[in-house]
C-alpha cells in the first residue's frame, strides 16, 4: 500500500474502495475537508483526521498541536466556527509517559489558543512494535453561519486565488529532521489554527467560493482538487507564490517541488475578483496571514487543469504529486 | 447493347486502391493510363481510397492492374489493391476515360482501413526551375506547387483529399490555373493546392511592434533586408513558424539564444543545396540522399572543423543539423541571402511551434524583429523532422513534417481500432486500425500546457480525418505521465504497456518481426512492472509479451528529476549508493573519488550523501542513460545537462576521435534470476585511469566499448539459451551513434541479427507506435 502521499492514489482509495463500501452520498460529493450537515435547523460541520507523523516532535510543533490545529482547520475550510474536539490515542506499549504528557499539554495549549475545547477522548494501548510510539486521532464539530456557502465545487471563472502566506515550511521541516539533513537555517513547521483567520476573511469577503488548507500534497493538490471539483481551469502565477528562500533552497537540494510540500497553517481561498483586494487586506491584517498573496486566477479554459505560468512566459501543467517521487523524464 | 463480338471480349472491373494514393498525383496517373490504353470508365477519390471502374479488352485490363503498381507516381505507396466487379453498370463502350467527382463518406469497399492523409512534399525540381525562371508566370512566386510537391497534411481538413477540404478553398482559381488543373496532360492536373500570383496566397510582412504594410515581393524584400542586417525573422513555413537568422553572424545567433531561452541546444541550419551542405559538414552518399529526400528532414551530420558558421549555432558538439529548402519561400530566402540560415522552431523554450498568425506575433513578440507570414492557413501543426544515417541507413530522430502522418504497417493487425497515447517527452500518439498505424507528428513535452493542447488538437483532427474511432486506448504504466492521465479520461477499454517493451516492440514491429526476439532497451527512465525505474534492460519478447532477462545495476537518483538535470548528482548517486554485489563496490572508491568530490560544492556532497543514506527522494533506477550521465560527470565532461541527453552527447563527441579503444573491466552478476551488469569495476578503473592522467577522450571511447562488449556478451548467452538470434535495439540511449554502430558490428560478428529503429524514433517519440503494436497483438490473441 503506498496511498499516504495525499496525491492521486489517496483519492483513488476513497473513490474505488470506501465510497462503494459505505454508500453515503456525502462521501460521493467533491472531496472536502469537513462535511456540513443540517441538524435541527442548525448547520453543523463535522470532520475527523488521524496523525501518524514521525518524528513526534519537530521544529515549530509536535504531533499534539498538529492534531488539534489540523482538525480546527478542516472545520474552518467549510467556514465553520469550531465548537468542540475529541481526541483518540493509540499508544505503543512502553511509551515514555513524559512524551505523552508533553503531547497532551501541547494539545491543551493549542485548543486554548484556538478558543476551542477538547471535550471527549479515548485511549488504546497496542503491543510493542505495533505502533510507532503514538498515533492521535481528532474529530471536531463546528457551526456554519447562515449565508455561508463554501465548497470545492463552487470556484468560478474570474475568481482570484489567494494563499495566506509562505508555503512549504511544514513538509521541509519534517523531512529535514527525519533525514538529518541540515540546510544552514532551521526551517520551522507553520502549524497554526486558522479558525480566526477564516472569520476575519468571511467578514471582509462574504462571497468566498472555496477554501482549502494545503496539507498533504501541498498547494498543487489543493488547486487540482478544486479545479476538478469546480470543472474550471486555474492559472497560477508561479512568481507570486510565496516560497521562503530556505524552503526553495532545501527543495532544490531534495529535488522537490515546493508546490507539492505540505503546510499545516496556511489556506488557499477562491474569491470573486471584486472582493479579492478586501480579502487580501483582511488576511494580511491577521497574525496567521501576514504573508498572504494573490497567486492566480480561475478561467473557463482547460477545465480541471492547473497551469503554472513561469516568469519566463512558459506554461506548465501542475498536477498532484504521486505517492512516490517518480521522475517523468526519460 | 452488348451484342457485338468486340463487346463480348470486353472485361469490366472495379479496382479499389488503398495506401498513400491521394495528394500524390495518382488520379492523373490513372487517367493517363486509361486514355493511353483506350479504356472506358472513370477514376475518383473515394474516402481515403482511389476507386477505378474501367472496361476494355482482357489484356488491357490485365496490363492496367500491373501498371498501377509498377508505374505509380514516386510519392504513392500502394498498401492494398482489391479487384472486383463494377458496383453498377459497366462503363459504356466508347464513353472514354474520365476523372469524376470524389465520393463522400461513408466509404465503400476497404472501409476497415483508415483514411490516409498525405504528408507534405518538398518543392520538386520542375517547380524550383519555374520559381527562378523570369519568363514563367510563377517567377518568384512563393506558393508554386504541382501534383509532385507542395503542402498536404498541413492544409487538409478532411478526406477525400480535394481542394474543397483544404485551406486553399478560399482562393478561387484564376482562368489560367483552372485550365492547368483540368488538363490531364498538365503537371498540375488536379494539383489541389494549385496557385499563382493572380489567384493564390500572398506574403505579408510585419515589423516587430509595427503594422503590416507590405505584401508580396516587397514583403520578401523587407525580410531579406532585415536578415542581411543581422535581424531575426519569424517565417511562416510549411507546418508552423520558424525563427530564421544569419547562421554566420555570431551576434544574432547569440541574441536568438537569449530571446528564445535556449542557451545551448544546437540550432538547425538551412542551406541552399548539397554543395553548400558539403562546405559545413561531412556529407556521404547516404547523407546526401537523406538531405535531398522529399520529406526534407533536418539531417544530423558531423561538422567540418573548417566550417564558416557562428560557434554558438551548435556549441560543445561536432554534430550539426542541416536541412535543404522544403518550400519555395525557403528557396527564395536562401537564393537572395546566399548564406546558411539558422532555421529553428518558432517557439519559446519547449513550447510547440506557432502556427496561427496572430498567435505567432503574440508569442514571438519578444523574439523576432519581423514576421514574414502569408494568408494560406496552416490547419495542422508540423515541426521539422530530424533524421540521421545509422549503420548506412536513414533513421528518424523526430518524425514530423514530410513523414507524419504517412501510414506504417503493424505486423499483427489490430482487431479493433485503437489509440496509443505514448509517453511524456518527445510526445507522439498513434491511431491504428487493421494493419495500418498512423503516427501523429512529434509535439514535445506534455508538461507544457501548449503541448498538451497541441496533442489533443492533433488527435481530434486526425481522428476526424482518418475516421478511426478508437475502441481501445493504450498507455504507459507510469501513472504520472500526462498521457496516462489523459487515457484515464477516455471511457473505452484500456491497456497498459510497459515502457521498454514498447521501445523494443517499436523496432520489432517496423521490421515486421512477429516471433520471439531479444529486446535491448537502453534508455533514460521508464517505469518497470515492479514499480522501480528501468532503463538498461534486455528482454526476451514478442509483440504480445516479454520476460526480463538482464538489467543494469541500480543506483539512486538523488532528488529524482533533479538528478537527471544534473549528471554530477547522478555520479554521487553511484558513488554513495550503487547496488553492491561484492566488496569491490564503489563505496570503497575512497581516495579515487576524492578529486571528484572536491570539485563539487561541499554542501551538495554532504546533502546528497545524507539523502542516499536516508533514502529521501532517491528512487532507484537500473538505467543505462543515467550511467552515461554519471560517467560524463566523473570524466569532467558535463556536471549539468542544459537539455535532455546533453551530457551523453558530449561524452560521445569526446569519444569519437578514439576508434578501437579497448573495453574497460566489467562484470555480470546474478540477482533474482536476472543477469545484472555491475558497473563498479568499470567505474573504479575509470577513476584509476583519471588519477593516472589518461586522456579523457580515450576513456570515453573505452566506456562506450565496454557497454557494447558487455551487451554483446549478454545477448550471445541469451540467444543461445532461448534459441533466437534477432536483437531489437531501441530506447533513447540508442541515439548514441558510436554505441549503436559498435552494437551492430559486435552483434553481427557474434552471428546475431541486430535491428535498429529507422522509420520510428528510438527515443520516446516511438513509444506510441510500440504500444499500438503490442496492444494489437494482445487483442488479436484474445
Ligand atoms: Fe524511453
Ligand atoms: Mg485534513
Ligand atoms: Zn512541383
Ligand atoms: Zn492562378
Amino acid at each position: 500500500l503506498g496511498h499516504g502521499g495525499g496525491g492521486l492514489l489517496g483519492s483513488e482509495l476513497v473513490e474505488c474502495l470506501f465510497l462503494p463500501a459505505f454508500g453515503t452520498a456525502e462521501l460521493a460529493a467533491a472531496p472536502r475537508d469537513s462535511v456540513v450537515l443540517e441538524v435541527g435547523g442548525v448547520r453543523l460541520a463535522f470532520t475527523t483526521d488521524s496523525y501518524v507523523v514521525n518524528p513526534l516532535f519537530f521544529p515549530g510543533g509536535c504531533i499534539g498541536d498538529l492534531a488539534v490545529n489540523g482538525t480546527i482547520n478542516d472545520l474552518a475550510m467549510s467556514g465553520a466556527t469550531p465548537v468542540a474536539l475529541s481526541a483518540g490515542f493509540i499508544l505503543e506499549e512502553g511509551l515514555d509517559m513524559a512524551v505523552l504528557d508533553r503531547v497532551a499539554r501541547a494539545m491543551g495549549a493549542a485548543a486554548k489558543n484556538a478558543k476551542t475545547r477538547l471535550v471527549t477522548g479515548d485511549t488504546k494501548v497496542v503491543e510493542r512494535g505495533h505502533a510507532d510510539g503514538l498515533y492521535v486521532n481528532t474529530s471536531g464539530i463546528g457551526l456554519v453561519a447562515a449565508g455561508v456557502h463554501i465548497g470545492p465545487e463552487r470556484a468560478r471563472p474570474g475568481d482570484r486565488v489567494l494563499v495566506s502566506g509562505a508555503i512549504g515550511e511544514h513538509g521541509v521541516a519534517i523531512m529535514s529532521v527525519r533525514s538529518g539533513i541540515e540546510f544552514g537555517t532551521t526551517i520551522r513547521s507553520d502549524s497554526a489554527p486558522l479558525g480566526g483567520l477564516v472569520a476575519e476573511l468571511l467578514a471582509a469577503a462574504p462571497q468566498i467560493h472555496a477554501l482549502r488548507d494545503p496539507t498533504r500534497g501541498g498547494l498543487a493538490a489543493s488547486l487540482c482538487e478544486i479545479a476538478a471539483a469546480s470543472r474550471v481551469g486555474i492559472v497560477l502565477d508561479e512568481a507570486a507564490v510565496p516560497v521562503p528562500e530556505p524552503v526553495a533552497a532545501a527543495c532544490g537540494f531534495l529535488g522537490l517541488d515546493p508546490l507539492h510540500v505540505a503546510n499545516e497553517g496556511k489556506l488557499v481561498a477562491f474569491v470573486p475578483d471584486a472582493q479579492a483586494e478586501a480579502a487580501l487586506a483582511a488576511l494580511r491584517a491577521h497574525r496567521y496571514g501576514a504573508g498572504a498573496a494573490i497567486v492566480g486566477t480561475v478561467t473557463d479554459g482547460h477545465p480541471g487543469v492547473v497551469v503554472g505560468r513561469t516568469p519566463l512566459g512558459a506554461t506548465r501543467v501542475i498536477d498532484r504529486p504521486l505517492g512516490e517521487q517518480l521522475p517523468r523524464i526519460c | 447493347m452488348r451484342g457485338t463480338a468486340a463487346a463480348a471480349r470486353r472485361v469490366a472491373r472495379r479496382i479499389e486502391v488503398g495506401g498513400t494514393v491521394q495528394g500524390v498525383g495518382f488520379r492523373p496517373f490513372v487517367y493517363r493510363l486509361g486514355r493511353e490504353m483506350g479504356l472506358d470508365g472513370w477514376v475518383r477519390n473515394d474516402g481515403g481510397l482511389v476507386v477505378i471502374e474501367a472496361a476494355g479488352s482482357a489484356d488491357a485490363m490485365r496490363r492496367l492492374s500491373a501498371r498501377l503498381r509498377t508505374d505509380a507516381p514516386p510519392q504513392a505507396r500502394l498498401r492494398q489493391v482489391r479487384i472486383g466487379a463494377p458496383a453498377g453498370d459497366a462503363p459504356m463502350h466508347g464513353s472514354g476515360f474520365h476523372v469524376i467527382a470524389s465520393a463522400e463518406p461513408p466509404r465503400s469497399g476497404l472501409d476497415d482501413r483508415p483514411g490516409l492523409v498525405p504528408p507534405d512534399l518538398a518543392t520538386c525540381a520542375a517547380c524550383v526551375a519555374e520559381l527562378f525562371d523570369p519568363g514563367d508566370r510563377r517567377y518568384r512566386y512563393p506558393f508554386v506547387n504541382c501534383t509532385d510537391c507542395g503542402p498536404r497534411a498541413t492544409i487538409v481538413d478532411g478526406l477525400p483529399y480535394d481542394r474543397a477540404v483544404t485551406s486553399m478553398r478560399r482562393f478561387a482559381m484564376c482562368r489560367a490555373c483552372t485550365a492547368e488543373y483540368r488538363d490531364p496532360a498538365d503537371r498540375r492536373f488536379h494539383a489541389e493546392p494549385i496557385a499563382c500570383p493572380a489567384c493564390g496566397p500572398e506574403l505579408t510582412w510585419q515589423p516587430a511592434g509595427g503594422h503590416g504594410a507590405e505584401g508580396g515581393e516587397p514583403a520578401l524584400r523587407a525580410a531579406v533586408a532585415l536578415l542581411r542586417a543581422g535581424g531575426i525573422v519569424a517565417v511562416k513555413g510549411v507546418g508552423g513558424y520558424q525563427l530564421v537568422c544569419d547562421a554566420t553572424d555570431e551576434a544574432v545567433v547569440a541574441r536568438l539564444r537569449t530571446r528564445k531561452q535556449r542557451p545551448v541546444k544546437p540550432f538547425a541550419v538551412m542551406v541552399a543545396d548539397l554543395t553548400a551542405a558539403g562546405r559545413l559538414a561531412l556529407v556521404g552518399p547516404a547523407e546526401a540522399a537523406l538531405l535531398a529526400s522529399v520529406p526534407r528532414p533536418v539531417v544530423l551530420l558531423t561538422a567540418r572543423p573548417d566550417r564558416r558558421l557562428a560557434a554558438t549555432v551548435a556549441p560543445g558538439t561536432d554534430t550539426l543539423g542541416l536541412l535543404l529548402p522544403a518550400a519555395p519561400l525557403h528557396h527564395l530566402l536562401l537564393h537572395d541571402l546566399d548564406r546558411p540560415l539558422v532555421a529553428t522552431s518558432g517557439n519559446v523554450a519547449d513550447e510547440p511551434i506557432a502556427v496561427d498568425d496572430a498567435e505567432a506575433v503574440d508569442r514571438l513578440a519578444g523574439v523576432a524583429d519581423g514576421f514574414l507570414g502569408h494568408d494560406r492557413v496552416i490547419r495542422a501543426r508540423y515541426d521539422d523532422s530530424v533524421a540521421r544515417v545509422v549503420a548506412g541507413r536513414p533513421s528518424l530522430v523526430r518524425r514530423a513534417r514530410g513523414y507524419a502522418p504517412a501510414p506504417l504497417g503493424l505486423p499483427i493487425a489490430a482487431p479493433e481500432p485503437l489509440l496509443a497515447v505514448g509517453a511524456q517527452l518527445k510526445h507522439t500518439f498513434t491511431l491504428a486500425r487493421g494493419s495500418t498505424a498512423i503516427v501523429g507528428p512529434h509535439t514535445g513535452d506534455l508538461q507544457q500546457q501548449e503541448t498538451m493542447t497541441a496533442f489533443t488538437d492533433h488527435l481530434a483532427h486526425l481522428t476526424r480525418v482518418t475516421g478511426v474511432e478508437p475502441a481501445v486506448v493504450v498507455h504507459d504504466l507510469h501513472p504520472g505521465y500526462l498521457s496516462t492521465q489523459y487515457a484515464q479520461t477516455i471511457s473505452v477499454r484500456r491497456i497498459g504497456v510497459q515502457h521498454h517493451h514498447a521501445h523494443v516492440a517499436s523496432c520489432a514491429a517496423e521490421h515486421g518481426i512477429t516471433g520471439r526476439y531479444l529486446g535491448v532497451a537502453y534508455d533514460g527512465l521508464g517505469l518497470g512492472d515492479d514499480g522501480t525505474l528501468w532503463g538498461g534492460e534486455v528482454l526476451l519478447a514478442d509483440l504480445r509479451s516479454y520476460r526480463r532477462l538482464a538489467r543494469f545495476g541500480r543506483a539512486p537518483l538523488p532528488g529524482g528529476a533533479a538528478a537527471v538535470r544534473r549528471p554530477a548528482r547522478m555520479a554521487l548517486g553511484y558513488l554513495f549508493g550503487a547496488e553492491a554485489f561484492d566488496d569491490t563496490s564503489l563505496a570503497r572508491a575512497g581516495r579515487l573519488a576524492a578529486p571528484f568530490l572536491a570539485r563539487l560544492p561541499p554542501l551538495e556532497v554532504a546533502t546528497v550523501r545524507r539523502m542516499v543514506a536516508a533514502g529521501v527522494n532517491c528512487p532507484q533506477a537500473s538505467s543505462a542513460g543515467r550511467l552515461f550521465d554519471a560517467v560524463a560527470a566523473l570524466l569532467r565532461v558535463r556536471d549539468d545537462a542544459g537539455y535532455e541527453g546533453e551530457a551523453a552527447a558530449a561524452l560521445e563527441a569526446l569519444a569519437a576521435g578514439h576508434t578501437g579503444a579497448a573495453p574497460l573491466p566489467w562484470r555480470l552478476a546474478t540477482r533474482d534470476d536476472l543477469v545484472v551488469y555491475d558497473s563498479a569495476p568499470t567505474l573504479l578503473t575509470l577513476l584509476e585511469a583519471l588519477r593516472d592522467e589518461a586522456a579523457v577522450g580515450l576513456l570515453a571511447a573505452a566506456f562506450h566499448a565496454t557497454i557494447a562488449a558487455m551487451t554483446v556478451a549478454v545477448c550471445s548467452d541469451a540467444a543461445a539459451e532461448h534459441g533466437t538470434s534477432t536483437v531489437c535495439l531501441s530506447g533513447g540511449v540508442m541515439q548514441n551513434q558510436l554505441l549503436i554502430e559498435a552494437l551492430v558490428t559486435g552483434l553481427s560478428a557474434a552471428g546475431l541479427t541486430p535491428l535498429v529503429n529507422e522509420q520510428i524514433p528510438a527515443n520516446d517519440g516511438g513509444i506510441s507506435y510500440g504500444q499500438a503494436a503490442v496492444a494489437a497483438a494482445q487483442l488479436q490473441d484474445g
